[in-house]
């Protein structure tokens, strides 16, 4: 029965899909819905063709193939951001890589969004939905909960990033910094997402643990966030049930504060309290130590969740935003300051009675510089929000400079470690590959990370003191393009600075390969189910 | 922090999850200190500075501190400081503005960031120009390099629909006009004139279509016309190019470079005031080329 309500429903998508490819009104669209129809018609055949087979028996024990191809997923769209980001590093700095065989495809404002919709959603997204996935069965003591939901979840997110990518190579977007896919890009990932947050939570209601581990709670903060802030955020009408283009239901100032609600915890929910998640599974394992203090982890997630989603107004500081809320943003921002370092605290002291693995354990040395830069960027955040450095800092590299040390510190690395500890469990092997590489990939990651964080605090803080620079009769001084020029070699520097983190980025992915399908490694010790 | 927990026998929360358990650890003294001071901050910063939203409006704080208020007074003073400068540079004679020393120097600091905000765009950061943009810094003129001339091309700007005063010739498109082989030969005159390499032969045949066609806004010599904006041909300075083929280019389809009327009278949101011209005529003036 099942089946056929599946093939009926997969065959009217098809339909649908080849109608809207015919009437498409514009490039997007029509190859979105083509892409749509391929996949719809793909699945069609095959329900087809094994409907009526007879199914085993329930598996048991935990879910651990959604996580493999999760793990593959994250080290792939993770090398495809970063080679992006590095090339439109390039771009800023060798204007002349604008090719004009490029152009409206390829070229500077294109290839941005791409860069940082494949860096966090595709790499870190992957890496959120595969690590709660393997961290929320271990913890819970309990299969993923909904059977072949969770392999919709990871297929149905993954062709929500190709939908929005390709959609933004061919001028398909909204306009919304983080929130570029269009209208039913957004509606696809909402019903994925909605189907995440079931899996998820049915699971920790089925666990077998009397209480829910620390983890969890913030990916489950995670997940119902992101839900709330992409739907109020993406609210629009499309102009056309066949094109791509939609008007936003806010306008002006309240559109601008609505986004950056979101844009900020976007940040706050997605890259701070999901990752803090994946680091409260991962450094007590890879460590063998107890987490450090129960009570931090209650005051400082509960602190943490309540004043981030009032931070946003700090990126409309000096402009149409009323000053109560810039006020208002700023102060939560300040105040934010040591909820965010209570994750930093637990992690790091965890590690305390450890700290002799640092010289030994690469995968251990990767967690600690995830968690200083991690430190390091929630103070610099609370501080770039002050309106006086804001003055100074805003639409200057700095704030690229805070995001990328965030990002590339603590976002990449945690997951770095997070891969090295997941593939060789997940592959049943006994080690990785070779901690040799992993050390490579730990000194050219933080080199990199130090080039591309220093570079732009320079040219930040340079281009900040130009733009406002008065002589004694109160005249500017600098141009805009002069401000351009003497930012030249600080962009090579960024540029080289990403260079060393794909390469770190590459390695990695050979040692993982290696890893899991190398000839000659061995398998692990079969250990008793817990 | 670093300091290791003296081995005081913290015990566990009992729970154990895959092997993680927890710690039962105080709060770090530190780490609530300063939050209990960043929250005693922020509800003193939120009083003093505007901040909780009402029925209708917000709390002002009790500093009474706006950011357009301070924007807005930190402008009004710059302005109160410079009045009488502007105001004198306003009405300035500008052939004898070199004169008054005090009040030349303020055109020409403010000139120049009149010029870096507007003008660098298209004649460069360094006032040097490019393909179609003239150089600044030289002393060959289209419409004039008086100081006078300079602010009026300023005001009124160069084949635009905005000021009924704006600098306005056209060259016809020649293609219309010339045979290919007529615009190949006037291309070797031209290029013989300003003393570039040219076929001997072409260039005396393109002689006569050159006195025909060109001469009258471009002189019999190619010394240009000013009254008409026609360029000195038979120097090295190019607008577009000296090559063959940007001047068949140009003789083929003419060229029609367009230039703002800046002045605030065209354009009152963002146009220039009378003072900031008369600043920024002056400092083009100065830059190398000023007659």
């Amino acid at each position: 029965m099942w089946d056929w309500i599946k093939i009926v429903a997969l065959g009217l998508i098809t339909l649908f899909a080849a109608l809207a490819a015919n009437w498409a009104r514009d490039l997007a669209y029509q190859v979105h819905a083509l892409i749509v129809m391929a996949v719809s018609a793909g699945l069609f055949i095959w329900t087809v063709r094994t409907a009526g087979d007879p199914k085993g028996p329930a598996p048991t024990g935990y879910m651990d193939g959604v996580i493999r191809y999760g793990v593959v997923a994250t080290a792939f769209w993770g090398l495809a951001g970063f080679l992006v980001g590095t090339f439109i590093a390039f771009q800023l700095a060798f204007p002349a890589l604008n090719f004009e065989f490029l152009q409206g495809y390829g070229n500077f404002g294109r290839l941005r969004p791409l860069h940082t919709s494949a860096v966090i959603f595709a790499f870190g997204g992957n890496a959120l939905i595969a690590t709660s996935f393997y961290i929320v069965q271990r913890t819970s003591a309990a299969r993923l909960w909904g059977g072949n939901l969770a392999w919709f979840v990871f297929w149905g997110y993954n062709l929500f990033i190709v939908l929005a990518a390709t959609g933004y190579l061919m001028g398909a977007t909204q306009s919304k910094e983080y929130a570029e896919p269009e209208w039913y890009v957004d509606l696809w990932l909402t019903i994925v997402w909605v189907a995440y947050l079931l899996v998820f939570l049915g699971t920790i209601i089925k666990r077998k643990e009397p209480h829910i581990y620390v983890a969890n709670w913030f990916f489950l903060s995670f997940i119902v966030t992101v839900a709330m802030l992409h739907v109020v955020n993406n609210l629009s009408l499309p102009v056309s049930i066949f094109g791509s283009r939609s008007v936003q239901l806010f306008a002006g100032v309240q559109d601008a504060m609505t986004q950056w609600w979101y844009g900020h915890n976007a940040v706050g929910f997605f890259l701070t309290a999901g990752f803090l998640g994946m680091m409260y599974y991962f450094v007590p394992k890879q460590a063998g130590k107890p987490v450090f203090s129960y009570k931090l982890s209650i005051i400082h997630f509960w602190a943490l969740i309540f004043l981030y989603i009032w931070a946003g107004p700090h990126h409309l500081h000096y402009t149409a935003l009323p000053d109560w809320a810039s006020t208002l943003g700023m102060v939560f921002s300040v105040v934010l300051w040591m909820p965010s370092w209570g994750g930093m605290i637990n992690g790091l002291m965890t590690l305390s009675g450890a700290w002799d693995k640092i010289r030994t354990d690469p995968i251990i040395r990767m967690m600690v510089i995830s968690l200083g830069f991690y430190g390091m960027s929630t103070f610099e955040g609370p501080m770039m929000s002050i309106r006086a450095v804001n003055s100074l800092s805003h639409y200057t590299d700095w704030t690229i400079g805070h995001v990328h040390s965030g990002a590339l510190g603590w976002n990449g690395m945690i997951t770095f470690a997070a891969l090295y500890f997941l593939t060789p469990k997940l592959w049943n092997r006994a080690s990785l590959y070779s901690l040799r590489l992993v050390n490579w990939h730990f000194w050219l990651a933080t080199i990199g990370i130090i080039l591309y964080a220093a570079s732009m605090w320079v040219t930040g803080i340079m281009e900040g003191l130009m733009w406002r620079e008065v002589d004694a009769q109160g005249f500017l001084v600098n141009s805009f393009a002069d401000t351009v020029a003497a930012k030249f070699p600080m962009y090579v520097v960024r540029g080289l600075g990403g260079t060393l983190y794909l390469t770190g980025a590459i390695i990695m992915c050979y040692n993982l390969w290696m890893t899991a399908f190398g000839k000659n490694q061995p398998a692990a010790v079969a250990t008793p189910a817990e | 922090m670093s300091k290791k927990p003296e081995k005081k026998e913290v015990g566990t929360t009992g729970h154990s999850w895959d092997g993680i358990e927890e710690l039962n650890n105080p709060l770090p003294r530190w780490w609530v200190w300063i939050f209990y001071i960043t929250i005693v901050w922020g509800i003193w910063y939120t009083i003093a500075y505007p901040a909780w939203p009402l029925l209708k409006g917000a709390t002002e704080g009790y500093l009474g501190y706006s950011t357009r208020a301070e924007v807005a007074a930190d402008i009004a003073a710059v302005d109160a400081k410079n009045a009488d400068l502007v105001g004198r540079l306003e009405a300035a004679d500008l052939n004898a503005l070199s004169g008054d020393a005090e009040l030349y120097q303020f055109a020409i600091n403010g000139g120049r960031a009149v010029f870096a905000a507007n003008c660098s765009q298209c004649h460069g950061s360094g006032a040097a120009g490019a393909k179609g943009y003239p150089n600044l810094l030289d002393n060959d003129w289209l419409w004039g390099g008086m100081i006078e001339d300079i602010a009026f091309t300023v005001t009124n700007g160069i084949r635009n629909e905005h000021s009924p005063d704006a600098r306005w010739t056209e060259m016809p498109a020649f293609g219309e006009l010339l045979s290919k082989e007529e615009i190949a030969a006037v291309v070797e005159h031209v290029r013989a004139i300003s003393g570039q390499e040219a076929d001997a032969a072409l260039a005396a045949a393109g002689e006569t279509v050159y006195l025909d066609n060109c001469a009258a806004c471009h002189g019999d010599v190619g010394e240009g016309l000013r009254d008409m904006g026609a360029p000195t041909l038979n120097d090295a300075i190019w607008l577009y190019g000296g090559d063959v083929a940007t001047l068949t280019e140009t003789v083929t389809n003419a060229r029609f470079g367009v230039m703002p009327a800046w002045s605030d009278a065209y354009h009152p949101a963002g146009g220039l005031s009378a003072a900031e011209i008369n600043a920024v005529a002056a400092y083009v003036h100065q830059l190398g080329g000023g007659e």
